[in-house]
């Protein structure tokens, strides 16, 4: 008896939990559709978008361009030690720039993006809510949604892939910077090859669209996290944690679904 | 009381957190332009009888009207409407924006709420600051304030679009002696001056009292007192009488339920 009660408490707990889920799912479904339903950038003032794009965004910039830059720089290495053992050096550009546009770039981008800027926006939206803000909000009747969450997402949804293309654009510098000037690379054959092989629409628009959809995801995770936890300290420190583990993992699961659409391959 | 002269009118009302429950099919009237004081002992949900007014938390059954609407079936847009218009609230904490200066803080409602000219923004939100004595303060960051002058900034912003009815919660805890009367007197003020109803939650007996027109007790989930401060202490039960004067021990239960204190001990931990 006392086995299968045990064993019954333990289907029970894992019912429970996946109902959880579920219904959190739902919630944060039904916050994206009402923050989102409540119009386009500008419903709480263009003042409060540009201050979010500033704070999400520009903030963000120090970070992306810099690790762009480390990341470019090891593609230039290591794809000119590849490269080489075949007699391709010449093929480097292409290499850097296809990898960097399509997919690192994107990818790095909205990780980096989840650590730097996600995790702040839940700690924000969190504090804001221990602190009876959020409620005050609504007590004066201006809709928290509309006022906090709206310019978030549409500045995040903005500024990530901004951030994504810097990232590419420094990246390329980096492996021109190791590949031309350490290793000796011809600069023609990186700037011409790369010129030749990267197209706007397959390459540079489909990296576009992957960032703009992290952007969303990304900062969509962020905010409801911050929104939902609980309003104490620790709440608060789990749901930062959450939003940096379910947004990375968001963004790499995502981004094989993407790519698998976008190379026609499911 | 007839119910035209109650602005807040809750019937048949039941709440339950988790599997505690906090109120047990209560009514209450709560008369319009007068200062009615909600008191009683922690923990009896005093607050949550605010949110509930608020509708910031819905009640397991009943009816709460507040002129004349039934809160929990409001949608999202009258609600808010109706917060508008209607309600204000002050919370323990003053709840300030921290992003904002003191000016912006009392502003906010106001430029949320209406077209209004900046001249005329800035006068009114100087004449809030002067009401609660903060004028000189409208630079400083509520980072910069004190918990007493917290609560009046926020108390000014509170009042920045005259709402008709305000929620007080907890406004005496934790201030000095001065801004302790001075925000006594500023409520009731308030209240005749602007022909308000005001709900006072509070534990401060003599404070709530000296400016309360009406006083109601909860405990255990029911309304167990509800008169002038005077005829509560003069013929309320011996549970009022027990809260009204502070005793430690009566009626009113001191311990949270929990079962007897040597069972408690003695039991064997597994």
């Amino acid at each position: 008896m006392g086995l299968i009660d045990k064993l019954l408490s333990q289907v029970r707990y894992i019912g429970q939990a996946g109902l959880e889920r579920i219904q959190g799912l739902g919630r944060a479904g039904v916050f994206l559709y009402s923050s989102i339903a409540w119009g386009g950038p500008g419903s709480a003032g263009f003042g409060d978008l540009v201050k979010q794009i500033y704070s999400i965004g520009v903030r963000s910039l120090s970070i992306v361009i810099v690790a762009g830059f480390f990341v470019g720089m090891v593609l230039g290495l290591q794809g000119y030690t590849i490269l080489s053992d075949f007699g391709s050096e010449a093929a480097l550009g292409t290499m850097v720039s296809l990898t960097l546009i399509r997919e690192l770039g994107p990818v790095m981008t909205a990780l980096l993006f989840a650590g730097r800027a996600g995790s702040a926006l839940t700690a924000e939206i969190g504090l804001m809510k221990a602190t009876e803000q959020i409620s005050a909000m609504e007590m004066m009747g201006v809709d928290p949604l509309k006022r906090i969450i709206t310019p978030r997402l549409w500045g995040g949804f903005i500024a990530m892939p901004i951030l994504a293309l810097l990232f590419s654009l420094v990246g390329i510098w980096g492996g021109a910077y190791v590949g031309i000037n350490m290793l000796g690379v011809d600069e023609g054959a990186y700037w011409g090859n790369m010129q030749a092989s990267v197209s706007f629409y397959d390459d540079v628009l489909k990296g576009v669209v992957k960032s703009l959809v992290f952007g969303l995801v990304v900062t969509w995770i962020a905010v409801y996290q911050g929104f939902d936890s609980m309003p104490t300290s620790e709440g608060i420190s789990k749901a930062t944690t959450q939003t940096v583990v379910v947004a990375s993992l968001a963004v790499l699961g995502l981004d094989f679904v993407l790519t698998a659409i976008m190379l026609g391959g499911v | 009381m007839s119910n035209e002269e109650a602005f807040v009118s809750i019937r048949g009302m039941s709440f339950s957190r988790g599997n505690r429950l906090i109120y047990d099919n209560i009514d209450l009237d709560i008369p319009r332009g007068k200062v009615t004081a909600i008191m009683g002992p922690s923990g009896t949900g005093k607050t949550t009888l605010l949110r509930l007014i608020g509708g910031q938390l819905l009640p397991d059954r009943g009816t709460i009207k507040v002129d004349g609407h039934n809160v929990p079936t409001l949608k999202r847009g009258p609600l808010f409407e109706l917060r508008k218009q209607t309600m204000g609230m002050l919370f323990q904490s003053g709840a300030l924006f921290t992003d904002l200066s003191v000016f912006e803080n009392v502003a906010f409602p106001i430029r949320v709420h209406t077209d209004l000219p900046e001249s005329m923004i800035r006068d009114l939100v100087l004449m809030k600051l002067e009401a609660v004595g903060l004028r000189g303060a409208r630079r400083l960051m509520p980072a910069e304030l004190s918990g007493g002058m917290a609560r009046r900034v926020a108390l000014a912003r509170t009042i920045a679009l005259d709402p008709e009815m305000m929620l007080y919660d907890e406004p005496f805890t934790g201030l000095d002696p001065i801004s302790l009367s001075v925000t006594v007197k500023l409520i009731k003020s308030l209240n005749d001056a602007l022909g308000l109803t005001s709900i006072l939650v509070t534990h401060d007996v003599d404070e709530a009292c000296s400016i309360a027109d009406y006083v109601c007790l909860l405990s255990e989930g029911k309304v167990i007192g509800f008169d002038s401060p005077e005829n509560l202490i003069k013929n309320g039960s011996e549970q009022v009488r027990q809260f009204m004067q502070g005793e430690p021990d009566g009626p009113v239960p001191f311990h949270f339920p929990a079962d007897g204190f040597s069972t408690d001990l003695f039991k064997r931990v597994k």
